[in-house]
C-alpha cells in the first residue's frame, strides 16, 4: 500500500468517525471479569437505548448507548446485583427503559394475553365439541303435508 | 411525457376498478348475466393499466428523471443500475403502486382462472378485489402520487437510503408483497361468501391455492427479510421482534391456520364461519402490517417517511375494511349453515388445536407490538415491550404447537387413535430424544434449551418422514414391507402428501437452525494489522486496513484471514465501513465466511488513527439452517400447489405407469 493511500485512508477513518459511527459494545468498554462482564452484557441486552428507534444499548452505536453501558458497568463494578443495576437505570430514565416490562396492575393484561387467549380459545373449542349434532330430520308436520298438498293441486 | 401517460393510467385503473366492483353486485341484483361477466375484462383491464403506471415510473427512476419527486427523493446519477430499478419500491409512493400491481395481477388471475371457480362466486370475489383496488388507487393518486413533478428540477437526486442499497431490496418488498396481497383474495372469497350466504367445500376448494401461493411467499419473504436484516444491520442477530417485522410474522402465523383450516373444511365441512373469520383476519393483519409502517405511530428500524393527512386516510382505510369485513361477519356469518362436528382426538381435532396456538400466538404478537401504543394513550404512562417479552410468551406456545405437529398427520380422519397415533410416533419421539441426549451430552455445561430445541428439531423431520413412510406402507391387507414397493407407493403418493410432509420437515430445519445459535460464541477486541481474535472454533487474523472506494460511496475495509485451531486457513473475508457522501451517512458492510451451513460473520467498529480497529467476530453454528428451513417449507406449499386436485377442471394426466392398488386414507 502506498503511504499516499494510507494517509488517505487515515482520512476516510476520520471521515467516519466524524459522521459519528461507534459501534455496539467497545473493546475498551469490556470488563476484565469474565463472568461480570457477561451479566452486564445480559442487562444492557435488555435496556432500550432511549435515542434510537428499536434497540437495545448492547445493539446500539449512539453514544447515549455507550454511556448507558458504561453506567451497567460501573454499578456492576460497585457490587449491585443485576436487579439492582435495572433498578437504578429505571429510577433515572423511567419504565420505557425495560424491554421485558415489568409485571404490575398496569402490565397484567399484556402478560396474561397468551394464558387468556389459550383459555379462551380452549373454552370455545369445548364448547363447539360439546354441541348436540344437528336434529335427525324429521317427517313433514301435518299443515305442512296440508300446504304440499295444496301446492301440488295448484299446478 | 410517459410520466404523466402512467399517471393517466393509473387514473384509469380507479375507473376501472370502480366497474369490476359495481357491475358484477348489481347484476346479482339484477339477474342479468351479461352484466356479470363485465368484471372479467375490467379486472384485466385495471391490471394493465396499473402495470404500464409501474413500468412508467420504472422508467423515470431507470433514466434518472429528476424532473420527478419521487425520483429526485431516492435516486443518485451515482447509484448502480440494479438499485435504480430497486429502488422504484424503495419508497412509500413506489412501494404503494407495487402493492397495487399485484392486487390487481391476483384480480387477473382470479378472471382468468375460469374452470376452478363457480362464476357467480368468482364474479362476487371479483368485485370485492375491485373495490379493494379502488380504495388503494384513490389512495395513491390523493395522498401518495409518485408521479408528481419537481419544479424547478434538480440537477442530482438524493439518493437512496444506503440500508436499501442492497440485493435484498430488489427481492424482499416483491415477495412480502405477494404474500400480503395475496391473502387479499381469500379475503374477497371470503366477503364473497358472505354477500352470497353460502359457503361449502367447493369454496374451501377455490381458496385453498390461494392461500397456499400467499403463504408460500409470505414465508420466503419474511426468510429474505430476516436474512437482509442479520447481514445488513451488523447485530449478528436475525429476528428483532421490531414491530414492522412482528407485522409481517402476524399475517404469516393467521395465514398458517387459515391453510390448515380451509383443509378442514374441504375434507370434513367443519370450521366453515370459523375459516370465513380467519380468512378476513388474515386480510386485516396483511393491512395492518403495511400501514403500521407507514402511519407513524410506532417506532421501528423500518419507518418510512410519515406526513399527518396520510395518516388519515390509512386510519379510514383500515377502520373501513377491517371494520366493515368484522360488521358484515357479524351480520352474515349465522346465515351460514354451520357443517360437520369433530371428535377431538381426530386429524381435524389436531388442527384445531394447531389452530388455537397459532391464533394465541398471534394475539400475543399482536398484543405485545400494539399494547405500549395504547397503555400511553389510556394512561399516559410509556411502556416498552421487547424481545425478552416475545421470548417469554411466544416460545411456550411455539412447543406444544409443534408436538402436535407429526401427530396430527398420524391421525386419522373423524376419529383417530391416540395410542396407534404414538405407536407410530415411537420411532420419531425415540430418535428425537436419542438426539436431543446425546446433544446434552456432547455440549454438557452449555445452554440448557439448545439441546431441546434440536430434540425438537429431529422430531419434526424424522416425524415427517415417518409420515409419507407409513402412508407408502399402507394399511390394512395391502400393507407391505417391501422397500422397492415402499418407494414406488411414495412416489406415487399425491403431491399435497409430500408438500405437506416437506412444509413439516421445513419447520423442523428452522427450529435446529434457532436452537444452534444457543451455541453462538461472540469474540471482541481491538486489532492492529497482524493480531488475532479467536471465537468458537477459528481465529482471525488482521491482514490490512486499507480503502476500497465504490461508486458511490466510500468505504475502508478490514481484510481478515480466518483459520482453525490447528492453523489452517479456511478463507479470507473482509468487513468494511462505507460513507455515503449523498445522505452523509455511514454503514456497516459486514463479511460472511460460509462453512457448510454455518457462518463466521465479521462486522468492523470504530478505525482508529493509529491504524488499530474495533472488530466483532461471531462463530454461528448452522446458522443458515433458519433460512433455509424456511425455503423448504415454501417448497412444500409450492408442491401442494401443483397436487392434481388444485387443478380442479384440468383434464387428469394418465399416469405412465400404474401404480399398485393401496387403500390411502383420505387426505
Amino acid at each position: 500500500m502506498s503511504a499516499a493511500r494510507t494517509l488517505r485512508g487515515l482520512l476516510l477513518a476520520g471521515l467516519v468517525l466524524g459522521a459519528g459511527a461507534a459501534q455496539a459494545v467497545q473493546p475498551d468498554e469490556v470488563l476484565k471479569d469474565p463472568a461480570m462482564e457477561h451479566r452486564a452484557r445480559e442487562i444492557s441486552s435488555g435496556l432500550r437505548c432511549l435515542v434510537c428507534q428499536n434497540q437495545s444499548i448492547d445493539d446500539s452505536d449512539a453514544p447515549l448507548a455507550k454511556d448507558l453501558r458504561l453506567i451497567v458497568r460501573e454499578r456492576l463494578k460497585a457490587g449491585d446485583s443485576n436487579q439492582g443495576v435495572e433498578d437504578y437505570v429505571v429510577n433515572r430514565y423511567g419504565e420505557f427503559v425495560l424491554l421485558r416490562p415489568v409485571l404490575a396492575l398496569h402490565t397484567v393484561l399484556l402478560w396474561l394475553t397468551p394464558l387468556l387467549a389459550v383459555l379462551l380459545g380452549g373454552f370455545g373449542i369445548w364448547r363447539l365439541s360439546r354441541r348436540a349434532a344437528p336434529a335427525p330430520e324429521r317427517g313433514l308436520s301435518a299443515s305442512e303435508q296440508a300446504d304440499v298438498a295444496a301446492l301440488l293441486r295448484r299446478e | 411525457m410517459i410520466v404523466e401517460v402512467g399517471h393517466f393510467a393509473l387514473a384509469l385503473a380507479l375507473a376501472l376498478s370502480l366497474v369490476q366492483s359495481v357491475m358484477p353486485i348489481w347484476a346479482a341484483r339484477s339477474g342479468d348475466a351479461a352484466l356479470r361477466q363485465v368484471a372479467t375484462p375490467a379486472a384485466l383491464g385495471a391490471f394493465a393499466c396499473v402495470l404500464f403506471a409501474f413500468a412508467a415510473l420504472t422508467y423515470a427512476h431507470a433514466t434518472s428523471d429528476f424532473s420527478v419527486q419521487n425520483v429526485v427523493e431516492n435516486s443518485h446519477t451515482t447509484k448502480p443500475f440494479i438499485y435504480k430499478l430497486s429502488g422504484v419500491w424503495g419508497n412509500h409512493e413506489g412501494s404503494m403502486l407495487l402493492w397495487i400491481l399485484i392486487l390487481t395481477l391476483f384480480g387477473a388471475m382470479v378472471a382468468v382462472a375460469r374452470e376452478s371457480v363457480p362464476p357467480v362466486l368468482r364474479a362476487n370475489t371479483l368485485a370485492v378485489q375491485g373495490f379493494i383496488t379502488f380504495v388503494f388507487v384513490l389512495f395513491v393518486i390523493t395522498t401518495s402520487n409518485p408521479f408528481t413533478r419537481a419544479v424547478p428540477a434538480p440537477v442530482e437526486g438524493n439518493d437512496l437510503n444506503p440500508l436499501l442499497q442492497d440485493f435484498g431490496l430488489a427481492v424482499h418488498p416483491p415477495l412480502l408483497y405477494v404474500g400480503y396481497v395475496g391473502f387479499s383474495i381469500t379475503f374477497a372469497f371470503a366477503i364473497a361468501a358472505l354477500i352470497d350466504g353460502k359457503i361449502d367445500a367447493v369454496w374451501a376448494r377455490a381458496v385453498r391455492p390461494w392461500t397456499l401461493t400467499a403463504w408460500s411467499f409470505l414465508t420466503l419473504g419474511i426468510a429474505m427479510g430476516s436474512y437482509w436484516a442479520y447481514y445488513e444491520l451488523g447485530w449478528g442477530g436475525w429476528w428483532f421482534w421490531d414491530p414492522v417485522e412482528n407485522a409481517s410474522l402476524m399475517p404469516w402465523i393467521a395465514g398458517t391456520a387459515l391453510l390448515h383450516s380451509t383443509v378442514v373444511m374441504e375434507k370434513r365441512d367443519a370450521l366453515k364461519v370459523w375459516t370465513v373469520l380467519l380468512a378476513i383476519l388474515t386480510f386485516s393483519l396483511s393491512l395492518l402490517g403495511t400501514f403500521i409502517v407507514r402511519s407513524g405511530v410506532l417506532t421501528s428500524v423500518h419507518s418510512f417517511a410519515t406526513d399527518p393527512t396520510r395518516g388519515i386516510f390509512i386510519l379510514a382505510i383500515l377502520i373501513l375494511f377491517i371494520g366493515g369485513s368484522l360488521t358484515l361477519f357479524a351480520w352474515r356469518a349465522p346465515m351460514l349453515r354451520q357443517g360437520g362436528l369433530f371428535a377431538p382426538i381426530s386429524r381435524e381435532g389436531a388442527l384445531v388445536m394447531n389452530n388455537l396456538f397459532l391464533v394465541a400466538a398471534c394475539a400475543t404478537v399482536l398484543v405485545g407490538t400494539l399494547y405500549p401504543l395504547l397503555l400511553e394513550m389510556l394512561t399516559a404512562e410509556k411502556i416498552s415491550v421487547g424481545p425478552p417479552f416475545f421470548n417469554y410468551t411466544f416460545v411456550p406456545l411455539a412447543i406444544p404447537l409443534l408436538l402436535i405437529v407429526p401427530f396430527g398427520q398420524t391421525l386419522a380422519w373423524k376419529r383417530g387413535d391416540a395410542l396407534a397415533a404414538s405407536q407410530r410416533l415411537f420411532a420419531a419421539l425415540g430418535l428425537a430424544l436419542a438426539v436431543g441426549l446425546a446433544t446434552l451430552a456432547w455440549t454438557w455445561g452449555g445452554p440448557a434449551m439448545a439441546p431441546v430445541g434440536v430434540g425438537l428439531g429431529a422430531y419434526l423431520i424424522v416425524g415427517s418422514v415417518l409420515e409419507i413412510v407409513s402412508r407408502a406402507r399402507g394399511f390394512g391387507s395391502s400393507r407391505t414391507r417391501a422397500p422397492g414397493l415402499i418407494w414406488r407407493r411414495a412416489i406415487g403418493l399425491p403431491r399435497s402428501a409430500w408438500g405437506t410432509a416437506i412444509a413439516h420437515a421445513g419447520v423442523g430445519v428452522v427450529v435446529l437452525g434457532i436452537a444452534a445459535q444457543g451455541w453462538a460464541t461472540e469474540g471482541l477486541a481491538t486489532l492492529k494489522p497482524g493480531q488475532t481474535l479467536a471465537t468458537g472454533p477459528y481465529v482471525a487474523t488482521l491482514d490490512r486496513v486499507a480503502p476500497r472506494p465504490g461508486p458511490n460511496y466510500e468505504e475502508v475495509a478490514a481484510f481478515l484471514t480466518i483459520r482453525d485451531k490447528a492453523g489452517d486457513e479456511i478463507g479470507q473475508v473482509d468487513t468494511g465501513k462505507r460513507f455515503y457522501p449523498s445522505r452523509k451517512m455511514t454503514v456497516t458492510e459486514s463479511g460472511l465466511l460460509t462453512r457448510g451451513v454455518s457462518q463466521v460473520y465479521a462486522s468492523l467498529g470504530e478505525i482508529s488513527p493509529d491504524g488499530s480497529i474495533g472488530l466483532r467476530l461471531y462463530y454461528k453454528p448452522l446458522v443458515l439452517l433458519i433460512w433455509l428451513g424456511a425455503v423448504v417449507m415454501a417448497l412444500g406449499g409450492g408442491l401442494s400447489l401443483t397436487d392434481r386436485r388444485m387443478r380442479v377442471g384440468a383434464p387428469a394426466r394418465a399416469k405412465l405407469k400404474p401404480v399398485p392398488p393401496h387403500a390411502v386414507p383420505a387426505e
